[in-house]
């Protein structure tokens, strides 16, 4: 029979200035000054690109490009509170509240240039690739029109396939070098192999030390809160090239080694269950959303989110295919497949689905998909309506009701385990 | 032992006493839920109908969307499992439960043994729920009982395609001034949320025996639109409504049990 929620107990340590050697001190470090450091380029007369997420960051990196992700920039403002504000804007001018909120925030920021919860340095130029969805081809194309500058497009398609073709890696590969190219001759940079090579090395380095920090939930209980990983990956996204990345996300690393062997955790509750996350995190609400699991002592070990953003390879050949198969390109087996690993991985006991709004495409097949998935771990699924930006679309009762009888079914699958 | 099982939900609170978690004492149910005096009144019609007094009730749990505000149980647990367990108290075989309440609907699966083991649950939107009828019942200026009785005269139950609970209001007042017979219109409403729900169900595999709780469970039109769409026998019971205080009561039961045993 399942327990009535109790909360467990919280272990609080009075707050410490952030030692300048840990993982978060350095992580968060480095996630301000990837604005900043745009911001100053800017004035210094220097370009700066606005980029998608999982456009190949090696390109400017390589090139000495200044570079900020309005996705970021967006969550950030979203979990500062403005998501509505910024959608308002974008909504006034014609923009239907059904396109994605990151979009609405962006194309608004383009109109205003300012929002005091997270400034960005307007951009020379736009890097698009759509392997992370669709609706960035647009929301690019817009950005261009209206701030009448250029925009490359790396086209990286929805592989239907479950395997990456060689066609495949030939056409992105032929994009590449002419974004490359593109590039050189608009701003007059110049690309250097040794510096490619040097970057390739520091992507890897980051990306290695990054899923092998998101692995150590296979450990029961697992040395940190999931909700950490939703911080981290901020400087997966915009820094995965740079020296610091690395270094940061091996010291993340040994910290949770560290905790694994002391017995220690960031999730500061008893762990008494284990779930999967699905979707974008719910950034107006991640305080609620977190709330709701660790009051019931529920860890969110694992999402497909975090790993999206590590890309491990051993040559050109492999980057191009790592860049053709991040989760938004690939079809439902094998995006099914990932996240199977991922639960038996991590003894995931649950999965929490987030149907988010602004995402058709993670969202749209998410209801085959979670079935499979359930199906395959045998594991209850639960899903909550919400959105990644816009507050409008989520309710804290119909969210807190479904992690309840999430609870309740693990609570009494355990009991029934034990028995 | 005497426990209480309390339900508030979004549009009615219920109150059931139970002994030894086999025995139905008494019930109750005031319109009222969440935010309102129906809980209060609700135990207030309850403690009028029976002889055992607040003083004799050795545990009590809240249920439904109001849980978390009401101050007066000593534990709260989500009508998810709350309704399986009131739904299996009734319905010893019951394997898929279709609940239709004030503001969501759920299908939850149970195992052989009883236990919940899944659930599925309506989004955000209003369209299959009750709501979705209370308010086209005020568009056709008829009280949500009379619904099921109308529907029951319909000769070609018209077609409602939009889902959203705003358009559809607008449909029907359309059809209302082409001509629309009010049964043919009640009961294409009703095979309205039946189609929704049946979707749901779908998703969450339908295995008998299926029982319907909630308040639409009174409905048969929409219960037999839904047995009709999903192609098997959909049992309810004159109890359906308090299915979720039932479980409550049976929850607060197998606590007092568990301590018992523990001891």
């Amino acid at each position: 029979m399942a327990e009535e929620v109790k909360k467990p107990e919280e272990v609080k340590k009075p707050r410490k200035p952030l030692d300048p050697n840990s993982a978060k001190y350095k992580l968060g470090k480095i996630a301000s000054d990837a604005f900043a450091t745009a911001i100053e380029a800017k004035k210094q007369g220097k370009p700066v690109a606005w980029v998608s997420s999982n456009f190949p960051v090696e390109i400017p990196e390589t090139l000495g490009l200044a570079t900020a992700y309005p996705e970021n920039q967006a969550a950030g403002i979203a979990a500062r509170g403005a998501g509505e504000r910024m959608c308002e804007v974008a909504e006034a001018d014609g923009y239907s509240n059904d396109i994605c909120a990151y979009a609405r925030i962006s194309l608004a920021y383009a109109k205003l240039k300012e929002c005091p919860e997270q400034d960005v340095a307007m951009p020379d130029v736009l890097l698009c690739c759509n392997n992370i969805c669709n609706c960035m081809i647009k929301w690019y194309e817009n950005l261009s029109q209206e701030l009448n500058i250029p925009m490359i497009m790396l086209d990286i398609p929805f592989n239907p396939d479950y395997e990456v073709s060689d066609a495949e890696v030939a056409y992105v590969t032929g994009q590449f070098w002419d974004a490359v190219h593109q590039l050189e001759d608009l701003f007059g940079l110049k690309w250097d192999d040794d510096r490619f090579k040097e970057v390739t090395g520091f992507s890897c380095r980051s990306s290695r030390a990054w899923l092998e920090a998101t692995a150590q939930a296979k450990y029961t209980p697992s040395p940190f809160n999931g909700f950490d990983l939703l911080n981290h990956m901020a400087v997966m996204v915009t820094a995965r090239g740079k020296e610091e990345a690395g270094e940061a996300m091996e010291t993340l690393l040994k910290e949770y080694k560290e905790n694994h062997e002391k017995g220690e955790s960031t999730f500061r509750v008893e762990e008494k269950h284990r779930v999967m996350f699905e979707g974008i995190a719910c950034w107006p609400y991640l305080r609620v959303t977190s709330r709701g699991l660790k009051d019931r002592g529920i860890n969110m070990v694992t999402t497909i989110y975090a790993d999206a953003f590590g890309f491990d390879y051993n040559s050109f050949d492999e980057m191009i295919r790592a860049y053709c198969s991040v989760p938004n390109a690939i079809n439902l087996e094998k995006s099914r497949d990932k996240r199977v690993k991922l639960c038996k991985d991590n003894n995931v006991e649950g999965l929490l689905v987030h149907t988010n709004r602004s995402c058709k495409l993670w969202s749209g097949f998410m209801a085959e998909m979670s079935r499979q998935i359930g199906k395959e771990c045998n594991i209850p699924v639960t899903s909550f309506d919400g959105d990644q930006a816009d507050p409008r679309n989520f309710s804290e009762a119909q969210y807190d009701t479904r992690v309840q009888g999430l609870y309740e079914i693990m609570e009494s699958n355990k009991e029934a385990k034990e028995a | 032992m005497i426990t209480l099982g309390i339900d508030i939900g979004s549009t009615t609170s219920k109150c059931v006493l139970m002994k030894d978690g086999s025995e139905i004492l008494t019930y109750s149910l005031r319109i009222g839920g969440l935010g309102t005096e129906g809980p209060e009144e609700a135990l207030e019609e309850l403690w009028n109908k029976t002889e055992y007094t607040p003083d004799q009730v050795d545990r009590t749990i809240v249920t439904g969307y109001g849980r978390n505000k009401y101050e007066g149980a000593d534990g709260e647990v989500s009508e998810l499992t709350c309704h399986a367990l009131g739904g299996r108290f009734v319905f010893p075989e019951m394997r898929t439960l279709i609940d239709i309440g004030g503001q969501d609907a759920k299908i939850i699966s149970l195992s052989d043994s009883g236990r919940m083991s899944n659930f599925v649950m309506n989004d955000k939107c209003a369209a299959g729920t009750g709501r979705f009828l209370d308010v086209m019942a005020n568009i056709l200026r008829m009280d949500i009982d009379e619904l099921d009785e109308c529907a029951a005269k319909s000769e070609n139950p018209a077609s409602i395609s939009s889902t959203c609970t705003v358009f559809a209001e607008s449909e029907v007042i359309s059809q209302l001034a082409n001509g629309v017979s009010r049964p043919d219109l009640v009961a294409g409403i009703c095979e309205s949320v039946a189609s929704r729900v049946s979707a749901l169900a779908r998703r969450a595999g339908v295995v008998p025996q299926v029982c319907m709780s909630g308040g639409v469970a009174k409905n048969n039109a929409v219960r037999n639109a839904l047995a009709k769409s999903l192609e098997t026998e959909i049992d309810t019971d004159p109890m359906a409504q308090y299915f979720g205080a039932i479980g409550a009561a049976l929850y607060g039961y197998r606590q007092l049990q568990k301590n018992k045993d523990n001891k």
